[in-house]
Order: C-alpha cells, then sequence, then structure tokens
C-alpha cells in the first residue's frame, strides 16, 4: 500500500515536472517566433515539410470520409423520408467535427512523428548541442519555424478536408444514390452557419495545430539521446497527440455549440 | 531553383488552404444571408414559440426572407417577444399580416410563416405583428382529443 | 578582441569548481589552467566527465559552484548575448562530428558564416574551399555527412569549427574509435591548426600515446579533481602513483581492478548462510 501509494506520488511528480519542462519549452519557442519573419526561407521549407508533404494524405482521406459520410447518412435519412437533408448532414459532420479532428489525428501520425524523430535524431547526435557552441540558438534556428509551420499548417489542411469531403460526399449522394443536385447544397446552405459552424471548425483546427506541433516538437527535445528515446517519444507524440487532440475536442465543442 | 520550387509549392499549398476556407464560407455555409445585412425588425408576441429559435428561417408562402434574430420573455405581456429580421428587399408585408410557428414535417425544426393579409399599409422597422398564432404544443393537443373524446 | 599571442595570461581558467550530475558528484573542488596558445589535454578514465568539462567551458551547463574565466570573462554570468559572442570565438569538436545531417559539406562548413556573417556568396565559398581545404576534403565538398566515414566527418567538423577564426577549439575525444591512418592525419591536423592558427587548443581524451604526443601540457583528472598536470615532462617525471597506473595503462594498481565492494570472501559466506538458511 505503501509502496503503491509512493509511485502514484513519484508518478504524479513526474508529470508535473514533465508540463513544466513543456510550458517553459514553449514559451521559449514562442519568444523566438521573430525568427520566423526573419529566416523566412528556413519557415517556407518547414511549411513544405510539415504541410506540402501532409497535402496527399488530407486530400485522399478528406474525399473519402466525405463519401462514407454520404453513405451512411443516406441510409439513415431515407428512413425518415429526408434523404433531401443529406448535403446538411454530411457538410455539418465534416466542418464541425470530422473535419478538423481527423485531420488533427493525420496530422500528428504523418507530421507530428516526422518532427518528433527529426529533432530527437538532431539532439541524439549533437546536433543540436554544436549549434548552441557555434552561438547559433536552435529554438530560432529549429524550433521556431516548425512550430509556426504546424501551427499553420494544420487549419489549411483541415480546410481542404473538409472541402474534398464535401465534394465526395457530392459524388456518392447526388453521382451515386440520386439526391438531387440542387437540394444538396440548398439544404447545406440552410444548415450550415458560417460563424457556428465554419468558424468555430476552424477555431478548434487552430488550436490542435498549436498542441499537436507543441507535443510534437517537445518530445523530440525532450527525448532520451538514444535510438530506444527516439522511438519512444515518437510514439509517444502520436498517442499524446490522439488524447489531446479528442480530450480538447471534447471541451471546445462544449464551449462553443452551447 | 530550389527555393523557387520551395516558394511555389508552399504558395500555391496556401492558395488552396484559403481557397477551401472560402469554399467552406460561402458555397457550404449560409454566409450569403449575412451578405445582404441590410435587414429590418418586426416584432411579434407569442403565447408559446414551441422550439423556436433564434436563427429559425422566416417564410412567405414558404419562401425564406428573413429569420429569427432574438427571443425574450415579456415579463408584462406574459407572452414571448420574437424579432424577425426581415430582408430589406422584402418591404410589401401588409400591416394585417399575420404570423404563425410551425413545424417543418412531423418532428423536423420550427419557423416562423408569414401570411400576408390585405391592408395598405406596411410593415415597417420596428412595428408589431398583431395577429400570430402560437406553436401547437403536442401535449396539448393529445390532452385537448382525450378530454373531447370522454366529454361524448 | 586581447589576441595578443605573447601574452602569457592563461586562456581558461577554473577555481574550485563543483558540478553534480543527480546524486553523482562529478567534479569536487577541480582547479586547472589552460595556457594561451598551447595544446592542452585533459586525460582520464572514462566517465570522470572530460566531456562535462568542455560543456562546462563553453557554457552549455553551470558549475554548482566555483567559477570557470574564458578569456578573463567569467561563463557562468555572462548574459546570452555575451555568452553568444564569446562561443563565436570558441570552436568545439564532438566526438560524432555533428555535421547538420540534412546540408552537405559545403554547407557545413559555411553555416556558421551564414549565420554570422552578411558575407557575400562569393566570398563564403572561397572561404569554405579554403578551409576544406586546410583538412583536405576540398574535393568532397559535395557529399552528404551520411556519405563519410567517422574520420572525415570529423575533419569538416575541425573545417566548420575552424570556420569563423576562433581563439581556441575545445576537442572532444578526437581520437576514439579511429584507424591508426585517420589517428595519424587527425593528430597532424590538430598539430597544425594549431601552430599554423596560433589558436589554444584543448583535448578531451584517453588516449595516452597520441596525447602525449601532441600536447604542451597536460591535466590528469580522476575522482573529480587534478591528480597532476604541467608540461609533458613534468608529469612524466614527477608522475604520482596513480598517474604513472594511468599512463602506463596498469590494470591494477592505486585504482584496483575491481568495482569497490566487500570482500569476495565475505559474499561468497554471505550466500552459503542464506542458502542454509
Amino acid at each position: 500500500m505503501g509502496d503503491f501509494l509512493a509511485n502514484l506520488g513519484r508518478s504524479g511528480l513526474n508529470w508535473l515536472s514533465l508540463l513544466g519542462r513543456a510550458s517553459i519549452f514553449l514559451f521559449r519557442v514562442l519568444r523566438s517566433q521573430d525568427a520566423v519573419v526573419r529566416r523566412y526561407r528556413l519557415t517556407l521549407a518547414e511549411i513544405h515539410s510539415v504541410g506540402v508533404r501532409s497535402l496527399l494524405i488530407i486530400v485522399v482521406s478528406g474525399l473519402f470520409v466525405g463519401m462514407v459520410l454520404a453513405y451512411q447518412g443516406y441510409i439513415t435519412l431515407v428512413n425518415f423520408g429526408a434523404a433531401e437533408a443529406l448535403g446538411g448532414a454530411v457538410a455539418l459532420s465534416l466542418v464541425r467535427e470530422l473535419g478538423p479532428v481527423v485531420t488533427a489525428l493525420l496530422f500528428a501520425g504523418r507530421a507530428g512523428s516526422a518532427l518528433t524523430a527529426e529533432i530527437g535524431l538532431m539532439k541524439t547526435t549533437e546536433q543540436l548541442s554544436a549549434m548552441e557552441m557555434m552561438a547559433v540558438d536552435p529554438y530560432r534556428r529549429v524550433f521556431a519555424p516548425r512550430f509556426f509551420a504546424g501551427f499553420l499548417s494544420l487549419p489549411l489542411l483541415a480546410a481542404m478536408f473538409s472541402a474534398v469531403g464535401v465534394i465526395g460526399g457530392y459524388l456518392v449522394g447526388v453521382g451515386l444514390l440520386g439526391v438531387d443536385s440542387g437540394s444538396y447544397f440548398s439544404q447545406m446552405q440552410s444548415v450550415t452557419d458560417w460563424r457556428e459552424d465554419v468558424l468555430s471548425g476552424v477555431i478548434k483546427s487552430i488550436v490542435f495545430g498549436f498542441v499537436v506541433t507543441w507535443i510534437a516538437i517537445f518530445q523530440g527535445f525532450d527525448a532520451e539521446p538514444t535510438s530506444e528515446g527516439i522511438s519512444l517519444a515518437t510514439t509517444q507524440t502520436v498517442v499524446m497527440s490522439a488524447l489531446a487532440v479528442l480530450g480538447l475536442d471534447f471541451a471546445l465543442t462544449g464551449l462553443m455549440f452551447t | 531553383m530550389k527555393l523557387r520550387y520551395l516558394e511555389i509549392s508552399v504558395g500555391l499549398f496556401v492558395l488552396l488552404g484559403i481557397a477551401a476556407l472560402f469554399y467552406l464560407a460561402i458555397q457550404v455555409s449560409n454566409i450569403g444571408e449575412y451578405r445582404d445585412a441590410d435587414t429590418y425588425e418586426v416584432i411579434a408576441y407569442f403565447d408559446h414559440i414551441g422550439g423556436l429559435k433564434v436563427r429559425s428561417p422566416v417564410t412567405v408562402s414558404g419562401v425564406r426572407i428573413g429569420r429569427v434574430s432574438a427571443i425574450a420573455y415579456d415579463a408584462e405581456r406574459f407572452q414571448a417577444r420574437v424579432a424577425l429580421a426581415i430582408q430589406s428587399g422584402q418591404d410589401y408585408l401588409p400591416a394585417d399580416t399575420q404570423a404563425s410557428i410551425f413545424t417543418a414535417g412531423l418532428l423536423g425544426e420550427q419557423y416562423v410563416a408569414l401570411e400576408p393579409g390585405g391592408d395598405f399599409e406596411v410593415l415597417a422597422d420596428g412595428d408589431e405583428v398583431l395577429l400570430t398564432q402560437s406553436a401547437l404544443v403536442l401535449e396539448n393537443m393529445i390532452g385537448r382529443v382525450l378530454t373531447d373524446l370522454s366529454s361524448d | 578582441m586581447n589576441d595578443a599571442r605573447g601574452d602569457d595570461t592563461p586562456h581558461v581558467v577554473v577555481e574550485d569548481l563543483v558540478f553534480r550530475r543527480g546524486r553523482k558528484v562529478v567534479f569536487d573542488g577541480l582547479s586547472m589552467t589552460v595556457p594561451r596558445g598551447r595544446v592542452t589535454t585533459v586525460m582520464g578514465p572514462s566517465g570522470t566527465g572530460k566531456t562535462t568539462l568542455l560543456r562546462l567551458i563553453g557554457g552549455q551547463l553551470r558549475p554548482e559552484s566555483g567559477r570557470i574565466w574564458v578569456d578573463g570573462e567569467e561563463v557562468a554570468r555572462l548574459s546570452t548575448r555575451r555568452l553568444y559572442a564569446l562561443r563565436k570565438r570558441m570552436g568545439m569538436l564532438f566526438q560524432t562530428g555533428a555535421l547538420l545531417t540534412d546540408m552537405n559539406v559545403f554547407e557545413n562548413v559555411a553555416f556558421p558564416l551564414r549565420e554570422h556573417t552578411d558575407l557575400p556568396e562569393e566570398l563564403i565559398r572561397n572561404l569554405v574551399l579554403m578551409k576544406l581545404e586546410a583538412v583536405g576534403l576540398r574535393a568532397a565538398r559535395d557529399l552528404s555527412p551520411a556519405e563519410l566515414s567517422g574520420g572525415m566527418a570529423r575533419r569538416v567538423a575541425l573545417a566548420r569549427a575552424i570556420a569563423l577564426d576562433p581563439d581556441m577549439i575545445l576537442y572532444d575525444e578526437p581520437f576514439a574509435g579511429l584507424d591508426p591512418i585517420t589517428m595519424g592525419q587527425i593528430v597532424t591536423l590538430i598539430r597544425r591548426t594549431n601552430s599554423t592558427l596560433g589558436l589554444t587548443s584543448v583535448l578531451v581524451t584517453h588516449d595516452v600515446a597520441e596525447a602525449m604526443e601532441i600536447s604542451d601540457h597536460v591535466v590528469l583528472i580522476a575522482e573529480g579533481r587534478v591528480m597532476d598536470a604541467g608540461t609533458v615532462d613534468q608529469v612524466r617525471a614527477g608522475a604520482s602513483q596513480w598517474s604513472e597506473q594511468f599512463l602506463d595503462g596498469r590494470p591494477d594498481g592505486p585504482v584496483p581492478f575491481h568495482y569497490p565492494g566487500d570482500s569476495y570472501r565475505d559474499d561468497l559466506m554471505r550466500e552459503r548462510e542464506s542458502g542454509h538458511g
């Protein structure tokens, strides 16, 4: 029993110290954000590797998710004789929930884990240390541009995911299931509010972008400098990002749709 | 070269993202309604508004011409005060227009239907719609039917 | 920059340095000096914190107590800006080279120049080729770090370390894991860099033979303290028992072969008792 309590206390303290380190790290990264503009070439390169390279997986997933939504929505709606409402159902699910959430999860798996592994490897091979000794601040040179790139890319990717999803829903709903093309869009427009739904979806994806990138970069920075350390940190990035995204999604939904 | 390719691909990426956002805003959502923000407001009092909500549609002959902009309880009249924002293009509504709260389908969302009367005067900003018909509450209706049946 | 070559004020002064890592005491009142313009080698058994010492000198770690002066400035008290200014006058060669893996050899050597100067591209190219020529790898400039052998990576890292023409270079285990030929190349390079550029070199290593060959001064550390220090001849002549054991590489002596603990006999006896019990 005493052992159990001691373990509980120890892991609690470990968590607190992790959170503390992560927060200090975040503070220093944010303080170095002026480097994003001054070193815009670095930032461009990072947006390319984080955002542009995630484009394919996001667009393809968005298309399929939209198509599945149209199928499932149709099966339910047709029972109520409301198949015309399909456009609204697809758009609302995408814009409010699936767009931001699924994009953030895919982003954590595709770009987040890559960021962690890259930075963890730089730490293990003493590249970060070497930069410091060359009087180059890794926060400005390495972390700040990557953080900004992730933070910017995720909302854009989420918007593309939703837009492509709507088109996927159109292909299946109108093309395959014979819902009227006009009512697909008019229904969509009448139930989707741009402020209540579109904008709050964008806010969600901005929050997710912030948190997922933070976790990914910090895990790389905090990784044990061994190959096991890096693989553990990469796993941690994906697991913690997924938990954070789903938890935050619940909290944000509660805040915004009441 | 390398940098140019980078610049172009990132530029394209950002452009696509913004285009998607615009697509969502314009094609998918109802931003069009906000574009002609020119509306005028008329007030209607109802005994019971049922499931009416802010932003519920306001229609004439089934055509949407505005939306509910505010709902409040008026403690002096013991009634619900509903403000209807109507597009300023639709300024032909006679003063004796009747406002009713209907339900789209059996279980669908509720909306305000306006039925124009024959008056020559038209409703202007801030006017009150005098003739109103409250929402039908299913429980009340069932209760009434049951009393009718038992009184026979 | 007080760059007087004949100046005999020490380049680095370490005084009463105490540093702990967790509960383990790494340095316990260590004091030493590094003379200007010479090659000084810090030697000691593995795990005595030689690399830690370099990081303390470079200001990447802070001592628990005691002071370190580099060029008259107390490292731990410097603001970030001053510390970075000091580091520009200090090169460090990491054991693995620590080349930036997302750039080729040329860009790695150009990195400090691009970061800290606004020189035109042509001048940067000339400087980089000059530094690469000095380490004999001018022709390898388009290779990526992954294509280099350990010795080549270390030579590129040396070219990078001298890119900004520092006053001092810190070498972290420059001889570890090299074949004899590469070892010879590195030894020559260190010696040559020191004499042609006239800079202060600090090496940490446990390769006695090479270290004695190229050093002017030697500092032997163990158990967090300095065991012996002085010129190579002084140390050889007046070596303590411990230093003799270390320099000659004898397996037993003041440093026991066995990890300290209770006697073997007691251990065996205890085992038997618990077996009976």
